[in-house]
């Protein structure tokens, strides 16, 4: 009784035509409505304001005037500021230092866990929890350590008889102490990344790199970083775009773009001719150029890495 | 292929014992943890300092007495309690939608066959290529009617490709066979969403809402933008404030870091697998 129920339901499901496939009408009725508020967001969230901020990218619209299209005006402007110069310098660097330590450092500390340690879950759980707390927080923290009067930075490099720093406060060394900050908070992240990778490489790999006599760096050379090649690709993809679009903690420890100019981003410079200059137009303009620059780069990124990706099974 | 398989699942957790343990590299790693830990050490101890404790020297490592007198100067100093329930119904709200929305569409991709499937699959994936900070000018024209009201603060946080690709990585894995045999049942697309998807993925979601919970809780440069009023502020904006405020008076700082984090830390202390599930599994998508 139950199986001739079943057999005749096919019969009874209502098959729309549409664009040349044929669809059963009560999933496509489902789909539209669950995908109604998702697309209305795209529309909204994505879709309106890239069109936008292209468009207004061209005129000199300021925060009381809608603005009236002025060419390629904004672009010029920018080309001839030495401050947003000065940004992109400050934002290429930072990225660039960021990478370099929060991959390589990332990757020793990982296959350091890799190894075998005591106390290794524990251990792990440390390196990771900067990660999760907020920024803004932990900023405050860091603030008074790199307080030139009373931080425990300058206290111990007093103890050591060593010259105190200015920190946040000096032109030459307040990007590096953000850098700093900025290590200690994020490389948890990688550093479970790159774990994760290496657990998942057989161990019959490096067993059999052994019984053919590799030493411990030949197997980590060729094979270990082989294998972890996806996983590096994505920590140095995200980073890219996530040191380019920094703020938070810029803004909370060196407000208005620190010492000289010195610690200010794309994005210090965006919010600035924005919502202190109320220079939309401009501000902009700014931020077409932030984005094409994560795009070129991760497009060289994710071309370089194509070529290159190995898989042993 | 069989055995990889097996070992790929063994050698994360189990490792051969018979090995000794690398004891210069635990010192290393040990050396290391001190540094990661030592900033949230001293933040909880200094929390309970008094003036006199900050401007000693050399500096106490301990508070003389321990007093709660810094907790209650952060509410004096700014509107803390306001910013704190600001921001803990913000992010839950925030959290909510996004979720909600990612299941939607998730489900809708993953089960159900209807036209332009694929086209709006790749439009959502576009968006991963738009980070918040290029689109926030016009964001905050569209929203400029909104300024100073829970709605404009939560609003243009409610979509994340990355989360409704997540779910759909879970969803994934969930058996066609269930949801078929809930239709042969007599079921419908949103009873067999309900009933049948959500509740296999439970878990799963769960990690992804505190996943987006978390992003939530410590969003700085949009909340920042749209309220003016401090009846809107949200906590890590009230904290950019309370660095001018407080004058250098880091105990109070300290005080208002640690509320500031304990949600966090408590989410982190219950669910830190999970956490780091998530992270580890977002990191292979890719």
């Amino acid at each position: 009784m139950k199986e001739s129920a079943r057999e005749l339901r096919p019969a009874s499901i209502h098959r729309i035509r549409l664009f040349g496939h044929v669809y059963e009408r009560e999933q496509v009725t489902t789909a539209a409505i669950l995908m109604a508020p998702v697309l209305v967001a795209v529309f909204m969230l994505f879709i309106l304001p890239v069109v936008q901020v292209v468009y207004y990218s061209f005129t000199n619209m300021t925060t009381s005037k809608r603005g009236t299209f002025v060419g390629i005006e904004n672009f010029k402007y920018l080309l001839g500021d030495t401050k947003f110069f000065k940004a992109i310098g400050n934002t290429a660097l930072f990225a660039v230092l960021k990478l370099i330590f929060d991959t390589g450092l990332a990757l020793i500390i990982a296959l350091m866990l890799d190894s075998h340690i005591p106390m290794r879950k524990f251990l792990r759980s440390t390196y990771f929890a900067p990660v999760v707390v907020p920024v803004v927080a932990s900023s405050l923290i860091w603030i008074w350590f790199f307080d030139p009067d009373v931080g425990p930075l300058n206290l111990i490099l007093q103890g050591l008889g060593l010259e105190p720093l200015l920190w946040l406060n000096g032109k030459s060394t307040a990007l590096a102490s953000i850098l700093i900050f900025s290590v200690w908070k994020g490389i948890g992240y990688n550093v479970m990344l790159f774990l994760t990778g290496l657990q998942n490489i057989p161990d019959s790999y490096i067993e059999a790199s052994k019984v053919d006599g590799a030493t411990w760096w030949q197997s980590l050379i060729k094979i270990k970083l082989p294998l972890l090649r996806p996983i590096t690709n994505f920590i140095v993809m995200i980073g890219i775009i996530n040191t380019f679009k920094v703020f938070a903690e810029i803004d909370v420890m060196t407000p208005t773009g620190g010492p000289g100019y010195s610690t200010a981003m794309i994005v210090t410079y965006i919010y600035e001719q924005a919502f202190t200059r109320g220079k939309m137009g401009r501000a902009c303009a700014a931020s077409i150029v932030l984005f094409i620059i994560i795009f070129v780069l991760t497009q060289i990124q994710g071309k370089m890495n194509a070529s290159k990706t190995v898989d042993y099974d | 292929m069989e055995n990889t398989r097996a070992a790929l699942v063994k050698t994360a957790e189990i490792k051969p014992r018979r090995k000794k343990y690398n004891i210069p590299i635990f010192v290393i790693l040990m050396l290391g943890a001190v540094a990661m830990i030592f900033p949230f050490v001293w933040m909880i101890l200094s929390s309970f300092k008094t003036t006199s404790d900050i401007y000693t020297y050399p500096p106490k490592w301990l508070p003389s007495t321990f007093n709660w007198q810094n907790y209650s100067a952060v509410f004096k100093l700014i509107p803390f309690a306001r910013y704190y329930v600001n921001s803990i119904y913000t992010s839950v709200m925030q959290t909510f939608i996004q979720i909600a929305l990612s299941i939607f569409g998730a489900y809708a991709i993953v089960f159900l066959d209807f036209p332009g499937r694929r086209k709006i699959t790749t439009l959502i994936r576009t968006t991963m290529f738009v980070p918040m900070v290029v689109t926030l000018i016009p964001m905050y024209l569209i929203m400029n009617s909104l300024q100073d009201t829970y709605a404009g603060i939560i609003l243009p946080q409610v979509f994340s490709a990355f989360t409704i690709f997540l779910i759909l990585s879970f969803f994934e894995s969930i058996p066609r066979d269930l949801c078929d045999s809930a239709k042969l049942d007599g079921c419908g697309y949103f009873k067999i969403m309900f009933h049948v998807v959500i509740p296999n993925a439970k878990s799963s979601i769960s990690t992804a809402a505190m996943f987006a919970f978390l992003g939530h809780w410590k969003s700085y440069t949009w909340p920042l933008i749209i309220t003016n009023k401090d009846k809107y502020r949200t906590l890590p904006i009230g904290m950019k404030y309370l660095v001018a405020e407080s004058s250098k008076e880091y105990q109070v700082m300290m005080a208002a870091s640690v509320m500031a984090i304990m949600p966090v830390l408590i989410l982190f202390v219950l669910f830190e697998k999970q956490l780091v599930k998530s992270i580890t599994l977002t990191g292979m998508k890719s």
